[in-house]
């Protein structure tokens, strides 16, 4: 304990040194440290590293499969009224979410409806990261009772009836379909759970590869989303040029929101990176939806993937087991990871309200409000699981009304379009 | 072998409860752009608490990822220096000004060397501080080493 008391003094004071420093004052110059401009580097959608493998889906950069999922996305027979598509929630005119607290599809879900361009950086899917591969992350909705409605043998039956070529080009021939129900699943109605357990465990398994491949065109075709360049990233560039004109692309107060957006907000702890998350979960004590039942996030998820027969290392996957490290290696007990959610990226956010995981804040503005008033007396839950309630990873942010227009302000140069990257062809690895 | 494991674990708990309360403390300056602590023993080769072990860290070659999965090596040895063989070691961390742990579940996996241990899964999701703490049992010796490791911000790119 002594070896680690000793170090507070020294780091109160490069706080202080930090606030003095780097005054955020509207309207005057911002001067930039070496550190900032190593941070503001690495914010940089250049920066990107090429879009990761998923090992568990071998036809992710197949161009015929990620045809082939683009049309399933799009096509409402996809669910129980022939109503609802994954483009229904994952609007392409909403950065491709739909701008509602809590999705709404054939009913309302628990939580907000997440974006998906970069989510193939993702190692973890959903708030609470129950899937670990954008493949088993679209077959959940589709599932579920909720949003599409649906069940395997219904999918089953549409893709020989509307898509078999196209299947056949990507996977194979579709197995022979003959004599199977029209509904039948391990997770629909009562009726439909009967129907699924009276089939032969053979037609199960082949049923369920076939749903386990939607979900990989789908896949295929939702990595595709990406991120462009918004006017942060022109600013930076110019910035570490040195060219005076940097000015041009992020006036004074956005200018001064990055700067609390990196020093003194501590946003940029856990929105890290190109993406501006660090893919990972935080309790941030954000007011539950429901608090008499509050939402268990992150410790129940990791549960869940654990157990899902569409993780990395079930029989429906491509990868070997060795390949699946996130899942081998995933962190399950940390108390931290009671009610915490995973760091949304902030690219496109201004356009994105209501926020967080239920939408419980309307504007950016509540937000950051919220983390203005993270109370001081909220014990915090450590790596070492000290503290007790649902904990939270922030601390209090002292900013002044003018600071949090700036902070504000910064946001709104994140905004750019999403657009479809179709990956060089290497459909074989 | 597993019984062994969960006291190996069951120490770590208790050395780093020990020490949570002054982590909560150490979290008020907490953000990347602030400098970790200036007096930081960033020591990667430590005598363990109770001098059972000498533990050496070795990093990846090059610079540390941030946000990817790779594998660090321990090198654990007796205060004589000898290789301490068919030791159980783990390994884990977190960051004392962020409260929270590391992403993954590290594991040794094998013993690639006498006395030199592979450890997988490791990663870390920001820059920073880190502590990084190692747990040993070699027969009736049981030490938990903490160390402290710098992540750097990724290479200045143009």
């Amino acid at each position: 304990m002594r070896s680690l008391s000793k170090h507070l003094p020294g780091c109160l004071r490069t706080f202080c040194f930090a606030l003095i420093a780097f005054p955020a004052v509207a309207n005057a110059e911002v001067r930039w440290s070496d550190t900032e401009l190593a941070i503001l580097s690495s914010l940089r959608l250049s920066q990107l590293p090429p879009m990761p493998v998923d090992p568990s889906n071998t036809q992710e950069n197949n161009p015929h499969a990620i045809a082939l999922g683009k049309r399933l996305f799009f096509d409402p027979r996809l669910s129980r009224n022939g109503q609802v598509a994954c483009a229904t929630c994952h609007d392409p005119a909403k950065q491709f979410q739909d701008g509602r607290p809590r999705a709404v599809a054939l009913g309302m879900t628990e939580r907000r409806t997440m974006p998906l361009a970069g989510a193939g950086y993702s190692p973890w899917l959903f708030w609470d990261g129950r899937k670990d591969s954008l493949w088993s992350h679209a077959l959940a909705p589709l599932e579920d009772a909720l949003e599409h409605g649906g069940n395997r043998t219904r999918y089953a039956h549409l893709l020989k009836a509307n898509y078999a070529e196209e299947y056949r080009a990507v996977f194979g021939a579709l197995p022979d379909l003959a004599g199977m129900p029209q509904d039948a699943g391990p997770l629909g109605s009562e009726l439909e759970k009967k129907a699924w357990d009276a089939m032969p465990a053979p037609a199960k398994q082949s049923v369920s590869r076939v749903f386990a491949n939607l979900g990989k065109a789908i896949a295929a075709y939702v990595k595709t989303l990406r991120h462009s360049e918004s006017r942060l990233d022109r600013f930076v560039d110019a910035l570490l040029r040195r060219d005076r004109k940097a000015g041009e692309h992020l006036n004074d107060s956005e200018q001064a929101g990055l700067q609390i957006f990196i020093g003194k907000g501590q946003c940029v702890s856990c929105h890290n990176g190109p993406l501006f998350t660090d893919h990972f979960f935080h309790g941030t004590r954000v007011p539950p939806r429901d608090a008499a039942s509050p939402d268990p996030g992150r410790s129940e998820g990791a549960l869940m993937v654990q157990q899902d027969e569409f993780n990395c290392l079930g029989p429906f996957s491509d990868a070997k087991s060795a390949q699946c490290l996130e899942l081998r290696h995933m962190s399950i007990y940390e108390p931290a990871l009671r009610r915490a959610f995973k760091t949304p990226s902030l690219r496109g956010v201004a356009e994105r309200a209501p926020y967080m995981h239920a939408g419980q804040f309307a504007s950016l503005r509540e937000v950051v409000r919220h983390y203005i008033a993270a109370p001081e007396s909220v014990p915090v839950t450590t790596l070492r699981g000290h503290g007790h309630g649902s904990g939270s990873a922030l601390l209090p942010v002292a900013l002044s009304e003018a600071e949090t227009n700036q902070l504000i302000d910064f946001l709104g140069t994140l905004s750019a379009p999403v657009v479809e990257v179709v990956p060089a062809q290497n459909p074989r690895r | 072998m597993l019984a062994s494991m969960k006291l190996v674990m069951a120490i770590c708990r208790r050395v780093l409860l020990s020490i949570g309360g002054l982590a909560c403390l150490l979290t008020l300056a907490a953000c990347t752009s602030t400098p970790p602590p200036p007096a930081l023993d960033l020591s990667l080769t430590r005598a363990s608490p109770n001098n059972h072990f000498r533990i050496t860290l070795i990093p990846p070659q090059g610079t540390t990822p941030i946000q990817q999965i790779h594998s660090w090596t321990v090198k654990v040895a007796t205060p004589t220096g000898e290789p301490a063989t068919k030791a159980l070691v783990y390994m884990n961390g977190g960051m004392p000004e962020h409260g929270h742990g590391m992403p993954t579940r590290p594991a040794v996996t094998r013993e690639i060397a006498p006395g030199t241990y592979l450890v997988e899964g490791v990663k870390f999701n920001m820059s920073g501080w880190w502590e990084l703490l190692v747990a040993v049992q070699l027969g009736p010796a049981s030490d938990v080493t903490t160390f402290n490791y710098i992540v750097p911000l990724p290479a200045h790119a143009k």
